[in-house]
């Protein structure tokens, strides 16, 4: 919480992007989490990533559920669309929204406690449906809101603010989604917007659903020693496995690669991520390689992170169930209704 | 880059720009925060510790403090900070109690002062309260030099130059009106005094010799003529009148003649508007009153025909800027009709009342050798100040060389050595007040500055004495204090406390901030969130941050001072700290002060 407003005012050499706008014209209303927390610093990076893709505000939709992370979009593009959903169903809203309007780019923004407890059913049947989505977990390994208790991507062994330690295993968000088919599989850390930015731009581009699973410290209940997700820990123990840079489709290629160095992946729009790999022979389009390094950094204590899987060919919920591409409310009223004589044919059909 | 020296007073006082570029470094947002608060007694009396003269300051100081205004790189017009010092002078009560007195019994040293201008008014305000027996010569019959006698009184009341003198002559100064001083030497040999400060300003205006120049009695020197009217031995103008020279002599010259019935006032300048010296307020205010201002013009001859002055001959230029560089090519002469002229193209020392045998060194210009820290001359107990030691300037900078000169001869009185200069001191405490609660005003209001009302033009024409800025109203003062971004609340960073969670960078309105990896100041200045470019203007770095090793880099150029940083941090390693200036004056060292402690950690 803060009494004053952020000032309008800006520094002089802030530029407008392609469509006029610049960086402050993304931000939304004030934060009210708690000063340092890891959210407020991803919302910074979202912010700059719709800046560099030049993306129209009003075209956004952005959503969410219940918790410290889904209070988030509230600071974001206060020219979008907003859902504020039950808790953990913010997915559902999502397919609904995306089937109405495919026009519209989604962002969903969603907690620990919201994607993997009480709304883990959705995650898994969105990323099985593949719905056009960015999907931004925002994993703190606690639940904030009601005080600090262990959520369900604690690690065992860590402790809490008081000490006590986590017995049970952690669900990990990067490899259920590589477990379920998932199509951009993504771990960042709130503390390193030059990693983040790229994948959420990639995400966003990504036609099918983007998860990304960012480390983000709750400082209030959970960056003390112990903790496995405090700025100090996740600092110390982040292992950059592949290292992203979001080429959009219209861009000049301005950066020089060290030949052999790069793996170039496409997308649908032709949009270009170039993969530095930080580690050996890591494949970002390989699924079971990448499963297997993430699991064998787990193993050795360590947090692997960058977009570490991607699927080229993606076919997204919409297209697999050949919904009509022009959004609901661009379609003619005769054709949404179109009377009841063509119900009785279609309930005909079903005689 | 090195870890920032925030222990050295300079480096937050290099933030504070309007009070790093006042000559007296005038705490601003210090009075300004006190005028918000409405204690216009507290104000006027912190201006004065520094500036001596705030009535007259507040509405005739060159301001060299407004271009230096941080809220002019922000929203592209400074705080309107010279006319709220006069809000203070206006609106306080009696506040004689408060001024220093000089004590019953002196301590046996005596002073001679000659002139009673500015910077020997300064000198016997810091050194009547020590107990010097001082004694000004004045050559007028009241005091003020410059200030009473050369700018008109429709820019400056005689009330307000009686009362601010007031408190300094009736400290007890012996003062000896109409008494031209003329020889130093008589004074120096008479063994009555001390020390001897020379305060006589730049009294000579600048002649311009060319034909015509001595065949009409309509041909005025601005200085002289200014005087002149001053005492009301002139009491009429020309209607058609040329000012020569565009400076703030010209100004008050061209003003005056429209009060003394001139219907056409042209103000003739050699060069083009960008090369004047005059204030550019000084400008509008003159191009109000329906004076024109020519460019380009430089004068040939006086046109004079059957003795009459008619008009003035001028070579005309075309001037084009190349490289910086103002070229001017003739392109013809023009006749200008005219019935008077004012001279007004410069200010020259005289000293002829001082002999060149005396131990007192003259070097260029025919100017007294002055030491530029000291401001003693080459002859031991003999110290200039103002004007009069390096030549035309302005008030302010003589009541800045007024405290120096003070503090030379109250040590050379002493017996210390005058290179040993009395250091300045700097507080740094918290202006935490609560969680996100300051206490200073610190949400940024974007009001616009406010704009001095006039008196109507056929008022202000009736008489000289009909000041012409009203002064802000209230209501124009609520808004005005608010612009001030309070740039003496320093963010001070304590890099062992931070955890790089980035919520300061975040918030920062202005991206003031950056962690990045240390380097070299040319390339970390490219290397910003934004880039740094205004080069003046310092970046305050930390020393290695715990968890990556990189450093906390804010540049202070265009940072509000709003606190947010502070606010947003967790772990307090941001604070909004007061920076309060702690500077010396004769006899008075400065209080050495306290920083806050350093490393503090609230968790």
């Amino acid at each position: 919480m803060s009494y004053i407003a952020k000032p309008k005012v800006h520094h002089p050499s802030l530029k407008p992007n392609a469509i006029g706008l610049t960086r402050r014209d993304y931000e939304g209303a004030l934060t009210t989490l708690c000063a340092g927390c890891g959210h407020d610093s991803i919302t910074a990076a979202i912010i700059q990533a719709f800046w560099e893709l030049d993306v129209e505000p009003h075209k956004v939709a952005k959503l969410s559920g219940i918790g410290c992370s889904s209070k988030t979009p509230a600071y974001f593009l206060r020219e979008a669309h907003g859902f504020n959903s039950v808790h953990g169903r913010m997915p559902s809203i999502a397919t609904g929204a995306g089937a109405a309007n495919g026009d519209l780019m989604m962002i969903g923004v969603s907690g620990d406690g919201d994607s993997l407890s009480i709304g883990f059913g959705q995650l898994c049947h969105a990323m099985r449906r593949n719905v056009n989505l960015l999907y931004v977990l925002e994993n703190n390994g606690v639940y904030g809101l009601t005080k600090g208790q262990f959520s369900a991507s604690a690690d065992s062994g860590s402790t809490s603010k008081k000490g006590e330690v986590n017995t049970m295993e952690a669900i990990d968000g990067v490899l259920l989604a590589l477990t379920l088919g998932a199509t951009f599989v993504a771990r960042s850390f709130s503390g390193d917007k030059e990693q983040l930015v790229p994948i959420l731009k990639a995400g966003l581009m990504h036609k099918g659903f983007a998860f990304i699973d960012v480390i983000s410290p709750c400082v209030t209940f959970n960056d003390h020693e112990g903790s496995t997700k405090a700025y100090a820990y996740t600092r110390g123990h982040q292992i950059e496995v592949v290292q992203a840079d979001f080429v959009p489709l219209r861009s000049e290629i301005t950066t020089e690669y060290e030949a052999g160095s790069v793996q170039k992946v496409t997308m649908h729009d032709g949009s270009v991520v170039n993969f530095r790999k930080v580690a050996e022979d890591y494949d970002p389009t390989d699924r079971d390689r990448a499963y297997a390094h993430i699991r064998q950094h787990q193993e050795a204590g360590e947090v692997a992170t960058g977009l570490l899987y991607i699927d080229p060919s993606s076919v997204d919920m919409m297209e697999q169930n050949d919904v009509v591409p022009t959004p609901l409310y661009n379609q003619p009223f005769e054709t949404l209704c179109p009377g009841s004589a063509a119900l009785d044919k279609l309930q005909l059909r079903y005689r | 880059m090195r870890r920032t020296d925030v222990g050295n007073p300079d480096y937050f006082h290099k933030v504070v720009d309007c009070q790093w570029a006042c000559p007296a470094h005038t705490n601003v947002p210090e009075y300004i925060r006190l005028i918000a608060q409405g204690r216009f007694d507290d104000a006027y009396i912190v201006n004065r510790q520094s500036n001596v003269f705030p009535g007259i300051l507040g509405r005739t100081c060159d301001r060299p403090c407004e271009p230096a205004c941080r809220r002019s790189r922000v929203d592209g017009k400074p705080v309107a900070i010279c006319r709220l010092k006069r809000v203070a002078a206006d609106q306080k009560n009696d506040v004689s109690a408060r001024i220093p007195k000089a004590p019953e019994v002196k301590n046996g040293k005596k002073l001679a002062l000659i002139g009673a201008g500015p910077a020997s008014l300064t000198v016997a305000n810091d050194l009547m309260p020590l107990g010097y027996d001082i004694t000004i010569f004045e050559k007028g019959p009241r005091a003020g030099g410059l200030m009473r006698i050369n700018i008109p009184s429709f820019r400056l009341p005689e009330e307000v130059l009686d009362e601010e003198i007031g408190y300094i002559v009736d400290m007890g100064v012996n003062m000896k009106y109409n008494t031209p001083v003329e020889s130093l030497k008589a004074v120096l040999d008479s063994n009555e005094y001390d020390a001897v400060f020379v305060g006589t300003g730049a009294p000579k205006g600048k002649e311009l010799v060319i034909p015509g120049r001595y065949d009409s009695d309509q041909i005025f020197i601005g200085i002289e003529w200014l005087e002149s009217i001053h005492f009301g031995h002139v009491t009429s103008v020309g209607e058609k009148v040329l000012i020569i020279g565009v400076g703030n002599t010209a100004m008050d010259c061209c003003r005056s003649s429209k009060r003394l019935g001139a219907t056409d006032v042209k103000v003739i300048a050699r060069k083009t508007r960008k090369y004047f010296k005059a204030s550019p307020w000084e400008l509008e205010d003159a191009e109000e009153e329906q004076i024109d201002i020519v460019e380009n013009l430089q004068p040939v001859r006086f046109v004079i025909e059957d003795g009459k002055l008619t008009g003035m001959e001028f070579d005309q230029f075309k001037s084009e800027e190349i490289d910086g560089k103002l070229v001017q090519e003739t392109i013809g002469r023009v006749i200008l009709p005219c019935d008077s002229v004012v001279l007004a193209i410069g200010q020259d020392n005289a000293f002829p009342w001082i002999e060149r045998d005396i131990g007192l060194e003259f070097g260029k210009w025919d100017m007294p050798v002055v030491d530029k820290v000291t401001f003693m001359s080459t002859r031991d107990g003999v110290f200039f100040g103002g004007d009069s030691a390096f030549g035309p300037a302005n008030i302010i900078w003589a009541v800045e060389q007024g405290h120096q000169a003070a503090i030379s001869i109250h040590q050379f009185c002493q017996g210390e050595p005058l290179t040993d200069r009395p250091p300045q001191g700097q507080t740094l405490a918290s202006t935490k007040m609560g969680l996100h609660e300051w206490s200073y005003s610190n949400n940024y209001d974007p009001v616009t500055r406010q704009k001095m009302i006039h008196v109507e033009l056929p008022e202000r024409f009736a008489k000289m004495t009909v000041e012409v800025e009203e002064g802000f109203t209230a209501e124009q003062t609520r808004k005005e204090v608010e612009r001030c971004l309070n740039c003496d609340i320093q963010t001070n960073f304590t890099e062992s406390a931070c955890i790089e969670c980035d919520a300061c960078i975040d918030i920062c309105p202005v991206d003031c901030l950056t962690m990045t990896v240390n380097d070299e100041e040319p390339v970390l200045r490219t290397h910003l969130k934004a880039p740094a470019e205004q080069l003046d203007q310092a970046l305050y770095v930390s020393g290695a941050l715990k968890q990556t090793g990189r450093v906390m880099v804010k540049d202070e150029n265009v940072c509000l001072h709003c606190g947010l940083c502070a606010e947003r941090c967790p772990t307090y390693a941001w604070d909004m700290r007061k920076f309060v200036l702690h500077l010396p004056y004769a006899g008075v060292p400065a209080p050495e002060g306290t920083v806050a402690e350093k490393e503090k950690v609230s968790l």
